[in-house]
């Protein structure tokens, strides 16, 4: 009877999963052997087709290497970030709650609207950075977004700008959770306070970053909304990631299956970090 | 916080200041922008005159209202759908033994992995198919179901103590009784803690709906923001600021009224 | 799980379905909803139902070009309501492929109706005429003009009233234009041309001025490996790497105009479609010329056609091609370009009062037109998404010195051959 009462009750939300997400997985793969229909040219199966075009594809592999640029980028910045903003609000810092609250501050806005300011800092001359710049350094004006060198590192400030205080809040979770004593037995010992952090915090930390590190890997690949706004992608691709390359590919192009052999691809990539992740997470509680 | 912490020394403390600064000068400057004539947008005169135009025209730009009111729907239906299947769900997992539990349970966490944000081509297809494109429904059925929920449910549920659920039961609570008497009332932080955490992610959320709607009727302000903010529209940047702020003034207060709250979701919702 | 959503599909649809006693014309339209422009074209629409009791429009604001496309497509699968839409000159191939427009000359049945067929400038029809049948109604029509700020000629010891007639011209002008603070940064630039956004239309401009078009008629050949295509670029690359009147790397098509009203370049070449707001926001006499000529004058045109979907019952179709002819006439066209800086569609508009007195106080507003007879089609193509994000990554790559013009140009060319190939 519990048999059935578990299924009745799984239903609901099993059938909504399978239906937009399983059964759309599986559907990629299966669109992705195909060839895009138009009326004119219908539809055929192509095997493999779509794979090989990806191969010869450079721009393909341009945005999966700014993707691992892009990832390789924030996630450890952005991580580091996290755990420096814990640790000082969770210190009797003067205004703490204000410099919390500063800090959480980017995860509540969206990334469109945020995109928005960030290009206005951005802009050469008259943007924010370029008078700063102008004024702190006298350095001559720069191109960031209409640079290839800079553009990418520029949307990754951005990302580590908005990202970093969300992390913060799992770190502090962690430090709250910390026995007080530890810090105690430290002081008493004289121990100074980067030894500390090193030998005693930032372990008892580990099981959080690790936590941090899945999410900020699976985030690294589904983050586009910036691009939107600051920089389509440009200046030739230098700035472009995977999921915004499938988005232009399926809805400026209309080449579906292509699409979907792109996103086979992140798929893909993400079943293997999570593998990754898993035998990660795996081992550290095997050692602990 | 335990009184055992110790106070920061002070070059940490400035440091931390200035960090925060920096982390709030974004939005130091869109107010900046947003209250000043466009001729001082990128001039910092503190004696510039201060005005309201920016947004009185950002508000005939863009239907605001509409936007703020799909949006609002968007969240609140998606919520609703939300935490009713993922209690369900939930409670399922955490209370039931039934037969492929552990298979099925593996393969909702498949969607903490891959978020519908993933899946846009073939969602879209899908949602053409059932006609439900251009649809608040079409934008908020593929995240109804979160793996993040029924995760997140299941393990609240877990702590609950047995015996109380069989004190409901000689009560003559049926399942879905118990879970309504006992499980529901136990686990509100954790509802709070997850609506809050849904509401800021769908309030905010872009890609999704910006392939699924294609009409004011059904845009969300993020999507609606983008549209009217983009840079080629030309429009100043006092009155794109304006639009901003407009866009995230109601989670932005709600935020500053709630901080304690929101901070303590989103960790609560974290470490579970 | 389908027929569940079916269902529901069914109850939502049938909950917004119109009553339908009147013709009613869906009309997608592709601007920001709630911008400027739609009080005008929603003005339009009202007092074309008060003239033509029986035909209501109902005007479908879908946001850019690109959205406007893909949400009209979307709704024309799905079976939603769309007749008439305002796309993109350019996306005619793509409509033909997707097989769901069809030609006016199919509707248009009376002399008077066949005459208005042929009342639009050349060159704004280029784009909207395939295999001789006439798919788009010249609408929303822009092309590049160059504005030019009147103070910095003077300060620069410059004619004010003469803007550059030529690429050499340019480059000297914008060179004495170029102003440095003390440290040696410039403060001001010579000229700035924007590469983001629609390189490939800026572009357009310099190969044609350079004596060539971009593609062929049919839309299955690009002409991106010209020797005068690839000097074309290099001179655009040469204004920012050589001649250092622009700035290097890629200049932000969104911002630009506000770089210009704020004195940070003395010279740009924008769309028409500013001019309205660079007269509400520029604090110095500006002035609007023609782009400047290497072989000859250019620029290319832009902007969007009235399409008929094929979707379409023929009362829709007469409806369609009455409200499309209301939309062109003359007064309406001035009144349109007026209102908007857009160019006036067809010669008699600037003939009518109106618009005769509006260039008497604004001569800058019909610069455009004199530079239609210089004016080519809008790159356009079958793949035509691809094959302009090709030409676009390429001048991108040349700008900011990743390749050089030749490299990038050819190995364009090369790809865009290929995908090419099945349309020839």
């Amino acid at each position: 009877m519990r048999h059935v009462y578990g299924w009745l009750l799984l239903t609901p939300a099993a059938l909504l999963l399978v239906g937009f997400t399983h059964f759309p997985a599986a559907a990629t793969l299966f669109d992705s052997l195909f060839s895009t229909g138009t009326v004119v040219r219908p539809s055929r199966f192509v095997a493999l087709g779509n794979y090989a075009a990806l191969a010869d594809d450079p721009i393909f592999w341009q945005v999966l290497g700014n993707n691992l640029w892009f990832a390789l980028g924030t996630i450890p910045t952005s991580m580091a970030i996290a755990m420096l903003m814990a640790i000082w609000v969770n210190d009797r810092l003067p205004a703490r709650a204000l410099v919390r609250m500063a800090y959480f501050t980017p995860t509540v806005l969206p990334m469109i609207a945020v995109a928005n300011l960030w290009l206005f800092f951005y802009t050469p001359q008259i943007g924010l950075l370029d008078q700063l710049n102008a004024w702190l350094l006298g350095a001559p004006s720069h191109n960031w977004l209409g640079d290839p060198a800079t553009v990418l590192a520029c949307t990754m400030v951005m990302v580590v700008w908005k990202e970093a205080g969300f992390f913060m809040i799992f770190y502090l979770a962690a430090l709250q959770s910390l026995p007080p004593e530890l810090e105690e037995a430290a002081k008493m010992e004289g121990s100074s306070r980067w030894y500390f952090f090193r030998r005693v915090t930032f372990p008892l930390l580990m099981p959080t970053t690790l936590f941090v590190l899945v999410n900020a890997t699976i985030n690294s690949f589904k983050l586009v909304d910036h691009l939107f706004i600051l920089t389509k992608g440009g200046p030739d691709n230098a700035s472009s990631l995977l999921l915004y390359y499938i988005y232009q590919v399926a809805f400026s192009f209309f080449d579906t299956a292509y699409a979907s052999t792109l996103t086979v691809i992140l798929l893909l990539l993400l079943a293997g970090l999570a593998l990754v992740q898993f035998q990660l997470v795996e081992r550290r509680v095997h050692y602990r | 916080m335990s009184p055992a912490t110790r106070r920061a020394p002070s070059l940490e403390t400035a440091a931390a200041w200035l960090l925060a600064l920096l982390w709030l000068s974004p939005l130091l400057y869109a107010f900046w922008a947003a209250f000043h004539p466009v001729e001082y947008a990128t001039r910092f005169d503190p004696l510039a005159p201060l005005t309201l135009a920016n947004f009185a025209k950002a508000w005939t730009y863009a239907p605001f209202p509409r936007h703020f009111l799909n949006t609002v729907m968007l969240v609140t239906m998606i919520l609703a759908a939300q935490l009713v299947l993922c209690t369900l769900a939930g409670y399922a997992f955490a209370r039931f033994e039934f037969a492929g539990r552990d298979i099925a349970f593996g393969l909702v966490l498949v969607q903490l992995l891959i978020m519908p944000e993933v899946l846009i081509v073939e969602n879209y297809r899908i949602m053409s198919r059932l006609g439900l494109v251009d649809t608040l429904l079409g934008i908020g059925l593929p995240y109804m179901a979160s793996a993040f929920g029924i995760f997140l449910l299941r393990q609240t549920f877990k702590t609950v103590p047995r015996e109380l659920e069989d004190a409901a039961r000689v009560e003559g609570c049926g399942f879905l009784g118990v879970l309504w008497r006992v499980y529901v009332p136990l686990a509100r932080p954790t509802y709070l803690a997850y609506g809050l955490v849904s509401v800021s992610y769908h309030w905010n959320n872009f890609l999704w709906p910006l392939i699924v709607t294609n009409s004011v009727n059904t845009r969300p302000l993020t999507v609606g923001l983008a549209i009217f903010g983009a840079p080629e529209s030309g429009v100043d940047w006092g009155v794109i600021s304006a639009g901003t702020l407009m866009a995230v003034a109601p989670l932005l207060v709600a935020f500053l009224l709630f901080q304690r709250q929101f901070m303590q979701s989103f960790m609560q919702a974290g470490i579970k | 799980m389908r027929p569940l959503f079916a269902l529901l599909a069914a109850a939502l649809l049938a909950a917004t379905a119109p009553a339908r006693a009147d013709t009613e014309l869906t009309f997608y339209y592709p601007i920001a909803v709630g911008g400027p422009l739609t009080k005008v074209i929603d003005g339009y629409a009202r007092d074309f139902e008060k003239e033509n009791p029986g035909i209501k429009i109902n005007p479908i604001y879908a946001g850019n070009y690109d959205d406007a496309r893909i949400k009209a497509l979307a709704a024309l699968k799905a079976g939603q309501p769309a007749q008439i839409s305002v796309l993109y000159s350019i996306d005619l191939y793509e409509l033909i492929e997707q097989d769901v427009i069809v030609p006016w000359d199919d509707v248009a049945s009376t002399a008077e109706e066949k005459a208005w067929l042929k009342a639009f400038y050349p060159s704004l029809m280029m784009n909207g005429i395939y295999k001789g049948k006439v798919y788009g109604i010249p609408f929303q029509r822009s092309t590049i003009v160059l504005y030019w700020n009147k103070d910095a000629f003077k300060q620069a010891g410059l004619n004010p009233e003469q803007p550059p007639a030529n690429w050499k011209e340019m480059a000297q002008m914008a060179g004495k234009l170029v102003q440095k603070d003390a440290g040696g940064n410039v403060t001001r630039w010579g000229v700035m041309v924007p590469s983001t956004g629609y390189p490939y239309w800026m572009f357009q401009a310099f190969a044609r001025q350079n004596g060539h078009d971009l593609m062929n008629k049919d839309g299955n050949r690009t002409n991106y490996g010209n020797p005068d295509v690839i000097a074309a670029l290099q001179y655009w690359r040469d204004l920012g790497a050589k001649h250092k009147v622009m700035p290097e790397g890629t200049v932000e098509w969104g911002t630009l105009r506000q770089q210009f009203t704020e004195g940070k370049t003395a010279m740009m070449w924008h769309t028409t479609g500013n001019l309205t707001a660079v007269k509400n926001s520029a604090k110095f006499p500006f002035g609007v010329a023609m782009l400047p000529a290497s072989k000859q004058r250019g620029s290319p045109t832009g902007g969007g056609n009235f399409y008929m979907f094929k979707k379409t019952t023929p009362e829709e179709r007469k409806a369609a091609l009455t409200f499309v002819k209301w939309m062109t006439t003359p007064e309406r066209a001035a009144d349109w370009s007026m209102a908007t800086g857009y160019v006036a569609v067809r010669p008699e508009a600037y003939d009518t009062a109106a618009l005769k007195a509006y260039a008497k106080d604004f001569p800058q507003a019909v610069v455009a037109r004199d530079q239609f007879k210089y004016a080519t089609a809008e790159l356009a193509t079958f793949q035509t998404g691809r094959v302009r994000k090709l030409l676009d990554d390429a001048i991108q790559a040349a700008l900011t010195g990743q390749k050089t013009p030749a490299a990038a140009l050819k190995a364009a060319q090369g790809e865009a051959d290929r995908l090419l190939k099945p349309y020839r």
